[in-house]
């Protein structure tokens, strides 16, 4: 006979407050195997769990059921109880008797039934646990790191400096990323780039990093410790170990397209280099543009190339690698704004997004740092920007808060100022939202010292008037329409996923949100982790933010992803698969459904009335199998069946919750 | 034995097979922003909905359940890669063989419900309930007691 202890706790009154806990206990006592029934106001607290071990001990329990919390709450904690006094941790069974009852029902009565089920289930379960031993698996001490903007430069430069190696893969011709486009950073407006490009240069020559741009990751298969991943090395058509950047190609080539860097304001290359200040500064043909991969004629940049570095022939190379521990720092796009006719973005050329003023205001931009009007390269007087385009917007935009807007829009204000002192800002705001360190004095300041204006409002329409452009809002707190006669209009864009995130994440094998941001295990205690283990989060990617923040961000996924790679083993998930030889029919239907081709035949030779016959099994490799249990709901005889949630378990519950 | 109590009262049993990932979350979720569904719905949690065998259902049938719930991930979001796509199949195939028994469809459904989706699991359950309540208590499969 089973010897299983039930312990229902109160969660002070969460649980308390709807489930009759007296009755709960009496009803436990009568469970079939149950020799011992507790009940404490907060279990997981110290008192609570040693009052668990001091009772497994005095009672010699067997078995334990925790009345509580979600087992995705607590199990790891209980579990961890039950071992201290000397217990198999998978002895433990928990009844989620908080957030499956008592937060969701109402009526005493009814939560208290609930709950007695609940637990009957559980106790069930338990009789038909069994000591399960954990296995090690082996951990590749190598990290990948995809996207190289600042996110992914920062986690990779932490990683490499404990001394690991690190893949740090970048799908541009370049690393940098969004920070590298932006003029200054508020609040302490220090130039990006002065900022960044050492950082950029620390990464391309530190010992431990491997860098691969243009290029991106294909295929990621395995599990934490050991990712199998397929790196797409795109051709960039040059001989990267003869190039000496010295930037000829680049001045002969005949073929113009829009600079991607500078969001298309200016022409570049055909053959290019991104940015002047680009790590790898090795340009790359873009073959859909160039003469030479369209028409077969031209080759001027292989005629002019004195290092004779020009390759045509170079072909995309796939790269295998193993890899610990990935952290997944891919940024964000702009929203598109098609949607937003009012406003009449791509009608009119001096009406630009914020991305676009960073580039124009910018000392290495197409004009040099001289802010000018596209449409006549005059300097422009009145600026209108416009915060939350597509922010904050249910109906054709994001739901949320892009976050930065505000705070980069009163740098622009505050730039402006000091690079024009005639001009005048106006800006469209719904709230301003300036939380943070330094936050909120920055933008007094450009309110106070700078004199931008701010009207509480929206813009109805912007349209073109004479050489001006007319904007039609409203003051809503003083009902006021407003009309500005502006000579560049700036739209503060919404932050996006990128497009293909959701494809990202399923190649990964994590989730993404509504909005295709990638999720965290936990939005509070495990901000950097995924819910598959050893995959982690950095930046943009996760959600809308800054600089700081996704600095802090990649430097928490780092030391997390530190922490896996520093063990040379992990401690392996035992509820796996088994496979009982005596009623396996060796018809291998768990071979097709196993998403992680952990099935294999044998054959096994037996002795069957004194003749050898050779029998066709399934077997399992527990360093594989993940705990589905695909296979078991496959298998015809029922020989297969997963260890903590075997069919005797489950009909156990059944049987239990049904009572 | 006395005659059977009145109908009107009758307050169905249903079991819920719960992936761990997303199902199982989002009732957790629900529970987290305290918003509430019929304490009819008996949860059991289990790794993936592909490990729900055609079993679990009868049995649960057979030991009095009025209706049976099968949730996991939405396809294509499977925390196991490809475990809902057999699931679906799988399924189907028994909710064709439950309807063939004369059984009501209604009694036996099968739900997509993400772990951020903590609304539409209180909805699932509430639809599941009333459904039922109004179809009254389950009488094929069930055991003799």
């Amino acid at each position: 006979m089973r010897r299983i202890g039930v312990f229902v706790c109160w969660c002070g009154t969460n649980i308390a407050g709807t489930v009759d806990i007296e009755a709960v206990v009496e009803a436990a006592k009568k469970m079939p195997g149950v020799v011992y029934t507790g009940e404490y106001k907060y279990m997981c607290s110290e008192i609570g769990q040693s009052m668990i071990r001091d009772t497994i001990k005095k009672e010699q329990l067997d078995r334990l059921v925790i009345a509580s919390c979600s087992p995705r709450m607590h199990e790891a904690t209980f579990r961890r109880t039950a071992a201290a006094a000397g217990l198999n941790p998978y002895l433990v069974e928990i009844a989620n008797i908080r957030e499956h009852c008592s937060w969701v029902h109402k009526e005493k009565e009814k939560a208290t039934t609930k709950a007695i089920a609940l637990i009957r289930a559980a106790v069930a379960k338990a009789a038909y646990n069994r000591e399960l031993v954990a296995g090690e698996i082996p951990v590749e001490q190598r990290a990948l790191v995809i996207g190289a903007g600042i996110a992914g430069i920062q986690a990779a430069l932490d990683i490499a400096d404990a001394g690991f190696e690190v893949d740090l893969v970048e799908r541009t011709p370049s690393i940098g990323g969004r920070m590298a486009q932006l003029d200054k950073t508020f609040p302490t407006l220090d130039c990006s780039a002065c900022i960044l490009t050492p950082k950029m240069v620390d990464v391309a020559s530190h010992p431990h990093i491997n860098l691969y741009t243009y290029s991106e990751v294909e295929k990621v298969e395995g599990y934490v410790g050991n990712f199998d991943v397929t790196i797409r090395k795109k051709a960039r058509s040059i001989d990267m170990s003869r190039c000496t950047g010295c930037g000829v190609c680049l001045e002969k080539c005949p073929i113009k397209v829009d600079s991607e860097f500078n969001e298309g304001l200016i022409k570049r290359k055909a053959i290019y280099i991104p940015f002047p200040q680009a790590v790898p500064n090795v340009p790359v043909i873009d073959r859909t543009s160039c003469r030479w991969f369209k028409k077969g004629k031209c080759a001027v940049c292989k005629k002019v190339c004195p290092a004779d570095a020009v390759d045509y022939e170079q072909a995309d190379e796939l790269l295998e690698k193993k890899y610990g521990g990935i952290v997944l720092t891919t940024g964000f796009d702009t929203l598109k704004l098609d949607e937003f006719g009012e406003f009449g973005y791509g009608k009119h050329p001096d009406i630009i997004t914020s991305l676009e003023f960073e580039r124009l205001i910018n000392a290495s931009g197409p004009t040099g740092g001289k802010l000018v009007r596209l449409s006549n390269q005059e300097i422009p007087q009145n600026i209108v920007f416009i915060h939350c385009v597509g922010s904050r917007d249910k109906a054709r935009g994001k739901p949320y808060c892009s976050k930065i807007c505000c705070m980069y829009t009163a740098k622009h204000a505050i730039l402006l100022k000091e690079k024009y002192p005639h001009s005048q800002t106006y800006i469209f705001y719904i709230d301003v939202r300036t939380g943070g360190k330094e936050f909120e004095e920055f933008h007094r300041r450009a309110v106070e010292e700078y004199g931008a204006v701010y009207f509480r409002g929206i813009v109805g329409k912007v349209f073109p008037e004479g050489d001006k452009l007319l904007v039609q809002g409203v003051d809503s707190l003083s009902s006021r329409t407003i009309e500005i006669e502006a000579d560049m209009v700036v739209l503060a864009a919404a932050m996006q996923a990128r497009d293909d995130a959701a494809e990202v994440a399923r190649m990964l094998g994590i989730g993404v949100d509504t909005h295709h941001f990638f999720v965290e295990a936990h939005p509070k205690l495990r901000p950097v982790e995924t819910h598959s283990a050893g995959i982690y989060l950095a930046g943009a990617c996760q959600g809308p933010k800054d600089i700081p923040e996704t600095v802090a961000q990649a430097g928490a996924a780092a030391a997390k992803a530190i922490v896996l790679l520093s063990k040379k083993t992990l401690i392996a998930d035992p509820c796996v698969s088994e496979v009982n030889e005596e009623i396996c029919t060796g018809c291998l239907a768990c071979i097709q459904v196993c998403p992680y081709k952990a099935i294999t035949e044998k054959t096994l030779d037996q002795k069957v009335h004194g003749r050898v016959v050779q029998r066709l099994l399934a077997q399992v490799n527990e360093a594989l199998c993940q705990g589905c249990g695909s296979c078991t709901a496959a298998c015809r005889p029922g020989a297969i069946n997963l260890k903590s949630f075997s069919n005797d378990q489950i009909l156990a519950e059944v049987d239990a919750v049904c009572l | 034995m006395s005659v059977a109590p009145k109908q009107q009262s009758f307050e169905p049993l249903i079991v819920a097979f719960c992936c761990n990932w997303c199902s199982y979350a989002a009732g957790d979720l629900i529970g987290t922003s305290r918003m509430s569904y019929p304490a009819n719905v008996r949860i059991i949690r289990v790794p993936c909905s592909s490990r729900v065998s055609p079993n679990f259902v009868l049995r649960a049938f057979q030991r009095g359940a009025d209706g049976v719930l099968v949730a996991g991930c939405h396809p294509g979001d499977c925390h196991y890669v490809s475990g809902n796509y057999h699931a679906r199949r799988r399924l189907l195939v028994l909710k064709r063989i439950l309807e063939f028994t004369g059984m009501e469809p209604e009694r036996f459904e099968v739900h997509w419900i993400s772990a951020s989706e903590g609304n539409k699991f209180a909805e699932v359950m509430r639809d599941i309930t009333e459904n039922i309540t109004a179809l009254g208590p389950n009488r094929k499969l069930r055991d003799i007691r």
